[in-house]
């Protein structure tokens, strides 16, 4: 029997518009409620991830001065810090509160495929949130084996939290992971089977590309998570030896005989390296639409943006050992993948020369949304220029473990996706509340986050090179590192505080803006993408009225010459221009 | 297509690589098939990673161990009324189970598409049936197992790897049979009613797709772990 699309069928089924406060806004099945919840909860443990940053920040910056801060502290506080950020905000952030609010609209449907499902996901993630912040309540506290969890460590007596913290930690992990899946599920089949009239996958907008192929990375990458998670906890809980060679604890032999510690990196980090891409995706195709947009000009090089988001995609599963240079490893495997790392910079450096040239004369409006887009290609470039460092294993080897790695990929997927979160967040802002956020605190804002995150970070890759390690409680005497690296270091830390105090900005715009904004237009930034084309804003339940649109060009029609307007909406009948760069002249 | 006015006709008959892009690209949907479907293949897919994580996990420790592993064709014999014990004869009759509920399933699938409801509900019954006497005979395995000595942190023969994957690979095998025991029989119920009338009878073929899975990772858990 032949399946009629969802465009193709008629509107016989009525929705079924939520009735009560409950049904509205706490257990809701409405996308865009679940983006929001998402989107609340993703942000509230990044406050703590912040908050913890600035506990490591202090006892780095000023030693022996914080009684509060031991060194069990410590590494709990960085353990926690790096996890929150990589798993419980940004995948989170951009996948379940940008890909749910996003993909619906820009695709032109009334909701995900499977509403039930997606709400079942949002209250799964929430779940996975309250265990993990449940683990700083218990007798031993979170884990402090370091946001990697390497075994045999992280299950190892004298590990902060090895008495529980790794347990909560693990579990909820896989409570992650299940919501994950169920989201995933629904944003991937949303994506393929479900766009409205005449959206072909060559006219969706970069950030739906960025959202699927995150979303189908972390489907195939956060089984090795899984699977880790399961036999780390056999081998805490059971007592198997799936990761844990014989070894003395406490002067001790352990009961433990014959696992193998470098597994357990090996599964790690073959989720580890595409969690990298899950996160950058994402925000590669979030800032292509924000660029385009304030430019008034249409991406550059768009067939190759979408090749180059797959080819990413798939290189990111053949890259995963180049975190193990020093665990290990036979030399030409560490040849096979310096050399696959070194690929994956060509679409990436691709991708940096399509936002330059889409710039390249445009009629570029630096409104916040833009500073912040343009601010991440700066500090992309910048930590992308430090992985091709790392990529390689002679140049590694010294590199490994200092200060030098914490610049390069707090860079490069640490400030580079926030800055497109915020650039996200304040352009999509009005669509959303239906209000114009402040546009001085919004550019006070970026100038405090960006240059701040630079006071952080660029002395970084110096006290790197000077053989700083990293996730040392303190350096105590050592001869290779001089004394002027504790100013340094104090310093990072003022700047981390700045950096730290500046994000109350943000916060004072939107909820400002929510009562106070000006009213926007349903269309403020002259967008063409769905989105900005509904009938209201906020839009209601359902999206789209009575009729879905139809789509009848690409995402990027703007200032086509000879049209009235400097856009087309991509629900706007007509001819469907030629997809050429009208300024450089190239064929793309 | 019933709206041409929003794509090219044209552009959607080339030959050769702009073709085949063009023709994945279309419109509407990707693939004709319900959501269900395409959701329940991207899941498969998924799962497949688990499982090939546990597998390769398997590989390894069991190269990395230094304690011998031990023989599958003892550990895993059966005696029968007092005669010699014969290898691996438990694990046969249980693939053999298995393999034979894909058969139904199959069956049921093709009595769903002839909307025969009876059929289909007998069948898919037959195929849970089936489905559990796998899990009961692997809980039979285990308390075996168990009998002998065999726990997740040691063994009487060997490498303590053994019983930790065999308890684990087995145990997450069983737990997927388990499920979907209980998910042929919603659906087996939900047939029985007439839900489906309507909506076509493509949640058999999707619930199939899920169970000829299972089958196929059990090939492989067989392969690997009995045969090896």
């Amino acid at each position: 029997m032949a399946y009629v699309p969802l465009a193709d069928q008629d509107d016989a089924h009525a929705l079924h518009d939520p009735q009560t406060f409950v049904t509205k806004y706490i257990w809701s099945q409405d996308h865009k409620v679940i983006a929001i919840q998402y989107g609340g909860v993703a942000i509230f443990v990044g406050l703590i991830a912040l908050g913890l940053s600035i506990i490591m920040r202090l006892q780095l910056g000023f030693p022996d001065t914080f009684s509060f801060i031991d060194p069990a502290f410590y590494y709990q506080a960085v353990t926690m810090h790096g996890m929150i950020m990589v798993i419980y905000l940004l995948t989170a952030l951009f996948l379940g509160g940008f890909g749910n609010y996003l993909i619906p609209l820009m695709c032109g449907t009334r909701d995900m495929v499977f509403p039930f499902l997606n709400m079942l996901s949002f209250w799964f993630y929430l779940l996975s949130v309250l265990v993990l912040l449940a683990s700083f309540f218990i007798p031993g506290g979170p884990t402090g084996a370091g946001w990697t969890l390497y075994a045999p460590q992280s299950i190892s007596m004298g590990t902060p939290g090895y008495e529980g913290g790794i347990l909560f930690m693990l579990i909820s992990l896989g409570i992650f992971i299940v919501a994950f899946t169920m989201g995933g599920l629904n944003y991937v089949t949303t994506i393929l089977q479900a766009r409205t009239r005449g959206l072909t996958l060559m006219r969706l907008p970069l950030s739906i590309w960025g959202i699927f192929t995150a979303t189908v990375l972390g489907l195939f990458a956060f089984p090795a998570l899984l699977v880790s998670a399961i036999m780390l906890g056999f081998d805490l809980i059971l007592g198997t030896s799936f990761f844990m060679p014989a070894m003395m604890e406490l002067g001790e032999q352990s009961s433990y005989d014959g696992g193998s510690p470098i597994l357990f990196q090996h599964l790690f980090w073959f989720f580890g390296h595409p969690e990298v891409y899950i996160v950058a995706l994402p925000a590669f195709g979030l800032v292509s639409d924000v660029i385009s947009t304030h430019a008034r000009k249409n991406i550059f090089g768009y067939r190759m943006m979408v090749w180059a988001i797959i080819a990413i995609g798939g290189l990111s599963f053949m890259v995963w050992a180049h975190h193990m240079y020093v665990s290990g490893m036979n030399p030409y495997f560490g040849f096979f993948f310096a050399t696959t790392t070194l690929i994956i910079a060509v679409p990436t450096a691709l991708k940096v020369y399509n936002w330059v040239l889409t710039l390249w004369q445009g009629n570029i409006r630096l409104n916040t949304p833009m500073l912040f887009a343009i601010g991440f290609i700066f500090t992309f470039v910048h930590g992308g220029l430090t992985g091709l460092f790392l990529g390689n294993v002679i140049i590694d080897i010294p590199l490994a473990d200092t200060y030098f790695v914490v610049a390069h990929f707090h860079m490069v997927m640490g400030v580079s996706p926030v800055l497109v979160l915020f650039a996200a967040l304040y352009h999509w802002y009005p669509k959303v509340t239906g209000r114009m956020f402040n546009e001085t605190l919004g550019k006070v804002h970026f100038w405090c986050t960006f240059l701040g995150t630079y006071a952080i970070y660029l002395p970084m890759h110096y006290l790197g090179f000077l053989g700083m390690p990293r996730r040392y409680f303190e350096m105590g005497s050592t001869d290779f590192v001089p004394a002027s690296a504790q100013a340094l270091n104090a310093n990072i830390t003022l700047a981390a505080i700045f950096v730290a105090i500046a994000q109350i900005l943000f916060f004072v715009n939107i909820f400002w803006s929510l009562r106070n904004g000006e009213r926007a237009s349903g269309n403020p930034w002259g967008a063409t993408t769905l989105e900005w084309q509904t009938p209201d804003t906020p839009p209601k339940h359902g999206n789209w009225g009575e009729e879905l649109p139809s789509v009848y060009r690409w995402a990027y029609d703007y200032s086509v010459p000879g049209h009235k307007q400097d856009f087309i909406p991509q629900n706007e009948p007509g001819e469907e221009y030629e997809k050429t760069h009208h300024t450089a002249g190239g064929h793309s | 297509m019933s709206h041409s006015s929003t794509m090219d006709e044209a552009e959607l008959s080339q030959e050769g690589l702009n073709g085949l892009v063009k023709d994945w690209s279309t419109d509407k949907q990707t693939y004709h098939v319900p959501w269900g479907k395409a959701m329940m293949w991207i899941f498969l897919v998924s799962d497949t990673f688990i499982f090939s994580c546990f597998l390769v996990g398997y590989m390894t420790v069991r190269v990395s161990t230094t304690d011998p592993w031990p023989l599958a064709t003892e550990v895993f014999a059966l005696s029968f009324f007092g005669s010699d014990p014969i290898p691996l004869i438990l694990i046969a009759l249980m693939t053999f189970v298995l393999i034979t509920s894909s058969g139904t399933m199959a069956l049921a699938v093709n009595y769903g598409y002839r909307r025969d409801r009876k059929k289909t509900v007998l069948l898919m019954i037959a195929t849970a049936a089936l489905g559990a006497t796998f899990v009961g005979m692997q809980a039979f395995e285990w308390s075996k197992l168990i009998g002998y000595g065999v726990r997740p942190w040691g063994n009487p023969w060997g490498a303590p790897q053994f019983g930790s994957v065999f308890y684990m690979v087995t145990g997450f095998h069983g737990l997927h049979v388990s499920a979907g025991v209980i998910y042929l029989l919603v659906v087996a119920r939900k047939v029985w009613r007439g839900d489906y009338e309507k909506k076509g009878y493509e949640i058999v073929e999707i619930t199939g797709l899920y169970w000829h899975f299972v089958d196929l990772v059990w090939v492989f858990i067989f392969a690997f772990f009995y045969l090896l």
